[in-house]
């Protein structure tokens, strides 16, 4: 552990993490990088992907949903078999039709799908090697954080916010002061913090949405977790907030994993690492995003990428 | 205008006539209580204590059963709103098994039904049972059942469907994702329901207070019931503050009662003092639940449930 971390920080830092490498301390400090516009975007990203350690594996997963799942008949399986890994450092992007478990195995990797009655899962997921269903909910969905299709700001302040998902983690209810600088950090982080740093305590729902949801990541990536989850996080922005936003999750990859589930192909094409097509709950194809989008090995991921169906 | 078939114009009539006509009604009620009342409403007659007379001059005023009112408010808010507080929550945040939120949910609309005469007799009954004694005054060892405890007690259940519905209609006017959102950071149920549920669900819970305070102050059956016939608070036992719970009274509305031409008729006059004192409460109350209401309970259309079981 880090001993210049103060005793707060330490307290986010659970032991179990030990094993893994510390990149999480050693961009702590990074200063916050300005949001380029978009004709330099391009020209700053990087030929190849910056893979770093695997965080998720996912052996074998099955999701089926019961007679009260939305999705299907009873027992209909809505994703069969998925196999695949997630690195830190790398952007792995689920395309697919609606409705072919896309969402379905994003939310089966914060166990978020168990609220859903009925729902069934097989195989297994490990996080940093270990098998998220013997992790504690609520300690799996702080270091697997989640971001949603609508932004989704509780109606509070911004400051509380980003408070609100690092309180009550440590045992010891943690004071203002102390949230303060963590607070900053998640909001440079998520390239938010110069648009509201005059007024930390404007409620929320007064942001743009664009603005909700750099919060609402902001929210999510504060308890600093290793992976991050956006269920299409732009289909209810504008052109310019996507183009922010996907400039941002560029930025993130270096510090998580990122999976996002996108019904753009261009989007998926822009932001992805990795890309995996899913059809009717089935893995098709994963790879680079070239051999992806340029040569994929299905007919069905090729007559998707070019627009056949969908 | 001379399109219109004589049957819609005949709809047409009738309802601008029921409406101004209720307009007049309730004008009536308000020129003419005001009338009789004010010219008899002194300041000195809320800040004196009632004197048993014959001579309406010497029967002092109604401080006594304007305390009392404002006591059995505070007991049966304060019994009702953490109930029903707590049964909205159940229902609409846990709710199973479903038999039994069905059960409960037509208990309450029972209750709510339930006419209070029915209630306060009720209520007698059970706080004459020898182990409840403790909660009423008592004659020769007895328990009479009444107080203002046990009072109170049932002016609860007047309070409690009100309350209920609308914080329960408030809970399910929270969006699902606002849930969702709290879940996928990796808080508990509890500290979703503490942070995010209840302050959204704080108007409601106002405005179901609001209602719940003036049906209370309306009702007569059952103070006249259990409150005793004691014009002034008349203390029970040795026990300071417990005394008073224990002991008699009465209330705006039983003053009113008695003193009125309808129960024994000795001032008259006070009896309207009392009366527009009483109304002029009840309109406080209505203008407060329109001002909470305006906030997140007019949008999802809740406050029409809400008034439609009071």
């Amino acid at each position: 552990m880090n001993p210049t971390m103060t005793e707060f920080e330490q307290a986010f830092d659970p032991p179990n993490r030990e094993q893994v490498p510390p990149v999480r301390t050693i961009v702590l400090d990074r200063p916050p990088e300005p949001v380029r516009p978009p004709e330099q975007r391009e020209a700053l990203r990087p030929a190849a992907s910056v893979a770093g350690p695997e965080r998720l594996r996912l052996e074998d997963v099955t999701v089926s949903y019961g007679a009260t799942g939305s999705l299907g008949r009873r027992g209909a399986n809505a994703v069969r078999s998925v196999s695949l890994s997630i690195h830190q450092g790398e952007v792995l992007a689920l395309i697919g039709p609606s409705g072919c478990g896309k969402t379905t195995l994003l939310r089966t990797l914060n166990r978020l799908t168990e609220l859903t009655p009925g729902a069934r899962r097989g195989g297994r997921i490990l996080l940093d090697g270990e098998d998220i269903h013997d992790l504690e909910d609520t300690a799996l969905r702080a270091r697997v954080a989640m971001v949603f299709q609508q932004p989704n700001p509780f109606p509070m302040s911004i400051f509380d916010n980003v408070a609100f998902a690092l309180r009550e983690q440590s045992r010891r209810r943690p004071r203002r002061p102390e949230l303060e600088p963590l607070v900053i950090d998640a909001l440079r982080r998520a390239g938010l913090y110069d648009e509201v740093a005059d007024d930390l305590h404007r409620p929320a729902l007064r942001l743009s949405g664009g603005q909700q949801q750099r919060l609402c990541i902001a929210r999510a990536i504060a308890p600093r977790p290793e992976v991050l989850l956006m269920d299409e996080p732009c289909s209810a922005l504008d052109p310019i907030s996507t183009g922010v936003i996907e400039e941002l999750i560029h930025q993130l990859r270096r510090d998580l994993a990122v999976v996002i589930v996108t019904h753009n192909l261009a989007q998926a094409r822009r932001v992805g690492d990795k890309v995996a097509f899913m059809y009717l709950g089935d893995l098709v194809e994963y790879g680079t995003t070239d051999q992806v989008f340029e040569e994929p090995r299905a007919p069905r991921t090729r007559d998707y990428v070019r627009g056949a169906f969908g | 205008m001379h399109t219109w078939r004589w049957s819609d114009r005949f709809v047409w009539a009738a309802a601008w006539g029921a409406g101004i006509s209720l307009c007049v009604i309730a004008a009536a009620i308000l020129l003419y209580m005001g009338y009789r009342g004010i010219q008899y409403l002194r300041p000195e007659l809320i800040f004196s204590r009632p004197q048993a007379s014959i001579d309406q001059a010497g029967s002092g005023g109604f401080l006594d059963p304007l305390l009392g009112t404002m006591l059995l408010t505070v007991i049966g808010i304060a019994i009702a709103a953490p109930l029903a507080i707590c049964c909205a929550l159940w229902i609409v945040e846990y709710g199973r098994p479903r038999w039994l939120t069905r059960v409960v949910e037509s208990s309450i609309e029972i209750v709510a039904g339930t006419p209070d005469i029915l209630i306060a007799v009720f209520g007698l009954a059970v706080f004459q049972l020898h182990f409840l004694a403790f909660a009423s005054s008592t004659t020769n060892g007895l328990a009479t059942g009444t107080s203002f405890l046990t009072a109170g007690a049932m002016m609860s259940l007047i309070a409690l469907p009100p309350l209920f519905i609308a914080t329960r209609d408030g809970l399910l006017g929270v969006p699902a994702h606002m849930r969702e959102a709290a879940f996928a950071l990796g808080k508990t149920r509890i500290a979703t329901i503490r942070r995010v549920l209840l302050p959204s669900v704080r108007s409601n819970v106002a405005t179901g207070v609001t209602l719940g305070v003036s049906r209370i102050i309306a009702d007569t059956a059952i103070v006249i019931v259990m409150l005793g016939d004691a014009l002034r608070i008349t203390p029970e036992g040795g026990v300071p503050g417990l005394n008073v719970l224990r002991g008699a009274g009465s209330s705006l509305t039983s003053y009113i009662y008695d003193n009125s031409p309808a129960g024994e008729g000795l001032a008259p006059q006070k009896a309207y003092a009392a009366a527009v004192l009483l109304l002029l409460f009840v309109l406080v109350l209505n203008l407060a639940v329109e001002r909470f209401s305006r906030g997140s309970l007019a949008r999802t259309g809740a406050i029409t449930a809400v008034e439609g079981i009071v």
